[in-house]
């Protein structure tokens, strides 16, 4: 990973940082230029809630070569209180036994390993509560 | 707008075509279609590809094979939404027939997928790159986020998932070009490697090679043919957010709902006067939720249709992927669009031999990007 690329990012990952909108008051994350459900373009800064549900999820078997170390994983689609959705590993737990519905808190890990020689990636991932 | 025929068609086997290159994968489709077509030039030509540039680090495609067809300087266009490239290089065709621009356009799609590249990494580059992939989502892994919410809001079970790769092969086999022609049992299906829960192996499209293209004219040139043309009476298009997450619902892809009422609008039919359909089976997952958003199917009864053999080629009320579909036939991501047109000439002009689907007068043709970020559906009828 380009490095200006991933640091760009590290606002969100790391901090959960997010905007609203000024209209309508709909949260975008990551933040974006134009509000998907009013198209306002005025917008504060605001920070995701770190607690939500799982509303679906799957164990990732085979992956691609840099996750390949990782399998078994699991990621899941989850809705954090404040309604924003977003995709996520689900870290620490016995992915044979997880379930829809269940709660979940984000807390901060190592993501991926840019090759033998590239940067460590950071952000976010889902552990049970 | 002019009337739009389709006039040819020609495609390569699917498959893993290790002897052959990419540029010869194409070239072969092509020159299939318009000695098919039987005409002595085409004005310009459109290319499919997802993502040549991953595969074999070729991009500029389109300049690339209007070269190796000895056609250039005609306009030749590269065309690329994900796995929906074939079906929107059709679509593009298709408009520039019908504004009156050119008289005679190939449409083309291609992919070469097994010259080594990481495919998984190079599939996945139809999600978000960031905020999906960046955590280790693989597409099989999205497909199945769908399926267990599909299967947890309705009651959809893995059995009626397999039963849609059962039918498919069984429909593949009577297929020539197709690349798996073997009949499956639900039970091997069930019992196949996971890869991503609750999809298995055989849940899933293969990594192919292939090319398919047909050539697509105005009403003028097609009435000279001596011949039963096909007419194109609807082409529609629709996007959604990037992500699945984003979406309104995880268990209706409302890409694929919102260009199926523009196609039949646009073509003045109901889901129910669409006598069989292609649909984009990159999972069997997505036949299910697609057959219920084209409207063929209330919603979560997918799952059900299919296991009633509802969907069947031989005595369904709605035969779906009579040529195999993605999973028997094979998903060269490029060519997919495209070979799913041909299936519909075919059977329109009563030249699907031994998979020939009774009373084939209206046909619909459905292919998608990504986990459903795009879509394109087409209806043509026979004349």
């Amino acid at each position: 990973m380009i490095s200006p690329r991933y640091a760009r990012e590290i606002p969100h990952r790391y901090q959960l940082l997010a905007a609203r909108c000024s209209s309508c008051g709909s949260i975008a994350f990551p933040p974006r230029r134009v509000c998907r459900k009013c198209q306002g373009q005025k917008f504060e800064a605001a920070k995701l809630s770190s607690e939500g549900t799982i509303l679906t999820f799957t164990v990732i078997r085979v992956g691609a070569d840099r996750f390949s170390k990782q399998t078994p994983y699991a990621v899941a689609i989850v809705e954090l209180n404040d309604g924003v959705k977003i995709t996520t590993q689900i870290a620490d737990a016995d992915v044979d036994t997880l379930q829809i519905g269940q709660k979940v808190r984000l807390v901060f890990r190592k993501i991926q390993e840019d090759g033998k020689a590239g940067i460590l990636c950071y952000g976010y991932k889902a552990v049970l509560v | 707008m002019r009337d739009v025929y389709v006039i040819g068609a020609g495609m390569t086997p699917f498959g893993e075509l290790w002897n052959k290159s990419m540029r010869e994968i194409f070239v072969d489709a092509s020159l299939a279609a318009i000695q098919d077509a039987g005409v002595d030039h085409v004005d310009s030509l459109y290319v499919g590809a997802m993502s040549p540039g991953l595969f074999i680090g070729q991009e500029h495609l389109g300049a690339v094979v209007a070269d190796f067809l000895g056609i250039t300087p005609i306009a030749a266009t590269r065309v690329e939404s994900a796995c929906a490239s074939g079906g929107i290089s059709f679509r593009q065709a298709f408009l520039e027939v019908a504004s009156g621009a050119s008289d005679i356009v190939l449409a083309g799609g291609v992919e070469k997928m097994t010259d080594g590249a990481d495919v998984t990494e190079a599939l996945a580059t139809a999600a978000d790159q960031e905020y999906e992939v960046y955590h280790g989502i693989t597409f099989p892994g999205l497909y199945a986020m769908i399926a267990r919410a599909h299967m947890h809001q309705f009651g959809t079970t893995r059995e009626q998932l397999a039963a849609v790769a059962v039918k498919n092969h069984r429909n593949g086999m009577k297929n020539p070009n197709a690349q798996f022609r073997s009949e499956l049992t639900l039970e091997q299906v069930m019992k196949s490697t996971m890869v991503a829960d609750p999809l298995r192996l055989l849940d899933c499209s293969p990594v192919s090679d292939g090319g398919a293209a047909v050539i697509v004219a105005s009403a003028e040139v097609a009435s000279k043919l001596k011949r039963k043309n096909v007419k194109v009476t609807a082409s529609a298009q629709a996007s959604d957010t990037i992500t699945l997450h984003d979406r309104k619902q995880l268990t209706t892809l409302d890409a694929v709902v919102r260009a199926s009422e523009k196609a039949y609008k646009m073509a003045s039919k109901k889901p129910g006067d669409i006598n069989f359909a292609e649909v984009h089976d990159c999972f069997t997952i997505a036949e299910i939720v697609i057959t219920e958003d084209l409207g063929f199917f209330e919603k979560g009864k997918g799952g059900e249709a299919v296991e009633k053999g509802l969907t069947a080629r031989e005595s369904g009320k709605i035969p779906i992927n009579s040529s195999g579909g993605l999973k028997s036939k094979g998903h060269p991501v490029g060519a997919t669009g495209i070979a799913q047109i041909i299936e519909l000439y075919e059977q329109l002009s009563g030249r699907a031999g031994d998979r020939q689907v009774k009373a084939a007068k209206v046909g619909l043709a459905q292919n998608m990007g990504g986990s459903g970020a795009s879509c394109v559906v087409h209806i043509l009828e026979a004349t």
